[in-house]
């Protein structure tokens, strides 16, 4: 790297090491150019560096106890001898407990310089550095005994990574809150001391309405034809046939409960509000889930409609958000959902919220045209894309309608595909690519010569807007451009190791106003 | 090309073994006409490779069956990659690729010698640079 006088940052967010980079590990970050880890292995935790809550080991060691208990109990009392496994537990338990003690003794989070640090590890220590510059969400999760017992979980989604990056569990509630509204201000670019910013709720779901989309679903009426079968299996066949049938369909009965869970449990009391911040979304029955999407974060929108919602006329409206797609199990489906159920006209207003003012509603629509049937015979009607100078709008689907629409700025690549019977009908499809989520552009089927036109099209529109684009710090006005970096791999496949000199760069600054 | 004479040998061997030698004869039949039919694609799937580095952009276009074009635009780049397998690195040969935000994007530009691979590199990282923009 020989250019020292840009801005230092690198931007790879195509690797989770980029946005945070890890110094006891041998990771080296994708980007060249982003500022070397100062701290190491051998570089102490600062002093002021706090640890999580007392509670941590309890919370997190009651599964390993679980399991323990689980298995060996079973093992015990097949073997008849329950009397030893019981002497055998409290030096199980107590082993764990300090084990987690001890963890969470080492564990220390803390400001070290623009990016929070979180140093952990008893015998191999890590130190861990988030940049907040690249921070796009931060969610304060409280699962069922932590409610109980005043603790959160705080994570940080920052784009690229393929894991949430620095889940802090677990804080007190306050400190959660607390640290939430610092990490927004210093990722802001504003004063850390900041308060959190004043909010006005946009949407709240009432409850019939939740519970009536719940039911409206097809997986509902999966499970209920499920159920009916099974029972008819009962009267009709006696036990033993029951018997077979119930083992059949259990785990399908299983993964019905789960996304029925997922609808309504997960979604229970939700409230989508918006403020300085960006959008804050609060929801949860039993675990409740608090996230916070900054501007100028949300990478597209798609606004949903199933055949039964057509009846009372309700929508959903899911987001990509860069982070949210890499996060682990449940957390990934549900994490993108703006607004679980609203009417339509509702969940149109929050997408225009969404997408910053601009009106997906408002822009003509281009259909796809009549040949098109021959690749799509039903819905080749509904398929129409529309562009106006800040967002580009894509409607599908018949039985599942869908609107999608990606601001130009956000705009990460645009395709032009043809496949041999599109050829000979003189068709092609153009995606315009978003970071990983719910959120899919693709213009299908459009005559050859147009969609060639689109490409052209959108790589203008997309560079003219990413200059108007909200920065990074959102509360900063002023934006010199950030600096870009390309690692490589050098012939001999290593990968390429910045030199020392490289950490000599400025650190990065950006002057407000 | 390498993939369908190793399929072949594996498929003729298992066959013989399990079956007969008629089976055997069969695989490697059909694995030489599959390669005589490769052989006589090679040359128009080499043609459709093409890339145009432009003032804003690359482009990046390739198939013959299933056409694609990829267009990515300089600030929309992440990083870069140059990879050379053992085969390549025997040939001459590498391959660049570029990264952005979206998995989708399919910006590859695979045979490139080895010193065209390292200037488009190093030309695409500068312009990267001087254009990115936040996510």
């Amino acid at each position: 790297m020989t250019n020292q006088d840009g801005p230092p940052e690198g931007r790879s967010i195509g690797d989770a090491d980029a946005a945070t980079t890890r110094s006891a590990g041998t990771a080296v970050p994708a980007s060249g150019r982003a500022p070397r880890p100062r701290a190491s292995a051998a570089d102490p935790t600062p002093a002021h560096f706090r640890r999580l809550h007392p509670l941590t080991p309890l919370l997190r060691g009651w599964v390993w106890l679980a399991g323990a208990v689980a298995f060996g109990g079973q093992d015990a009392i097949r073997a008849g001898d329950p009397g030893r496994f019981v002497l055998i537990l409290p030096v199980i338990a107590l082993l764990g407990f300090g084990a987690g003690l001890a963890s969470w003794w080492f564990t220390r989070y803390g400001f070290d310089g623009d990016a929070l640090r979180i140093d952990s590890g008893i015998f191999q220590r890590r130190s861990r550095r988030v940049r907040l510059d690249r921070l796009q969400a931060v969610d304060v999760n409280r699962p069922l005994a932590g409610r109980l017992l005043g603790v959160s979980e705080l994570r940080l989604e920052v784009a690229g990574g393929s894991t949430t990056e620095a889940p802090l569990a677990y804080l007190s509630a306050d400190d959660a809150l607390r640290l939430r509204a610092e990490l927004l201000a210093r990722a802001a670019g504003i004063d850390a001391e900041t308060p959190e910013a004043p909010e006005r709720v946009a949407h709240e779901v009432p409850l019939g309405r939740l519970l009536g989309s719940t039911i409206l679903s097809g997986t509902f009426v999966t499970g209920v034809v499920l159920l009916v079968s099974l029972g008819g299996a009962f009267v009709v066949g006696g036990d033993e046939v029951a018997v077979g049938v119930l083992s059949a369909v259990f785990p399908g009965a299983l993964a019905i409960g789960l996304a029925l869970w997922n609808q309504f449990g997960r979604n229970f009391g939700f409230v989508l509000a918006e403020s300085p911040d960006g959008f804050r979304i609060r929801k949860g029955l039993l675990d409740t889930k608090a996230q916070t999407v900054p501007p100028g974060r949300i990478q597209g929108v798609a606004i949903r409609q199933s055949l039964l919602w057509r009846l009372p006329g309700w929508a959903r409206v899911d987001v990509d958000v860069a982070g949210y797609a890499g996060s682990s199990g449940a957390d990934n489906s549900t994490s993108s959902t703006l607004l679980p159920v609203a009417p339509v006209d509702e969940a149109v207003g929050v997408m225009r919220l969404a997408l910053a003012g601009a009106d997906p509603a408002s822009i003509a629509l281009d259909p796809a045209p009549r040949r098109a049937a021959w690749l799509r015979p039903i819905g080749w009607r509904r398929l129409a894309y529309g562009a106006d100078d800040r967002v580009i709008v894509v409607r599908e689907g018949v039985l599942f309608r869908r609107l999608t629409a990606v601001p130009h700025a956000k705009t990460q690549s645009v395709r032009l595909t043809q496949g041999p019977v599109q050829r000979k009908l003189d068709l092609a499809t153009v995606h315009v690519d978003t970071t990983p989520g719910p959120v899919d552009a693709s213009i299908a089927h459009r005559p050859a010569a147009q969609a060639r036109r689109i490409v052209e099209e959108q790589a203008v529109r997309s560079r003219l807007a990413r200059k108007v684009d909200v920065p990074e710090q959102w509360m900063v006005t002023h934006h010199d451009g950030d600096g870009a970096a390309a690692a490589s791999i050098d012939q001999n496949g290593s990968p390429r190791v910045p030199h020392d000199d490289e950490e000599q760069d400025p650190p990065r600054h950006r002057d407000p106003g | 090309m390498l993939w369908t004479l190793g399929l072949v040998a594996v498929v003729a061997g298992i066959g013989w073994w399990l079956v007969d030698w008629w089976v055997a004869a069969m695989a490697v039949g059909l694995g030489a006409v599959a390669v005589g039919w490769g052989l006589w694609l090679i040359d128009r799937n080499w043609r459709a490779w093409g890339y145009a580095e432009r003032e804003d952009d690359l482009l990046v276009t390739h198939g013959v069956l299933f056409r694609k074009l990829t267009v990515v635009p300089y600030g929309r780049m992440q990083f870069v990659d140059v990879q050379s397998g053992p085969l390549e690195r025997r040939l001459g040969l590498a391959t660049v690729q570029l990264h952005t935000a979206s998995p989708a994007s399919d910006a590859r530009i695979p045979g490139l010698p080895p010193d065209e691979a390292a200037r488009l590199r190093d030309r695409l990282a500068a312009l990267g640079e001087a254009q990115a923009a936040g996510l």
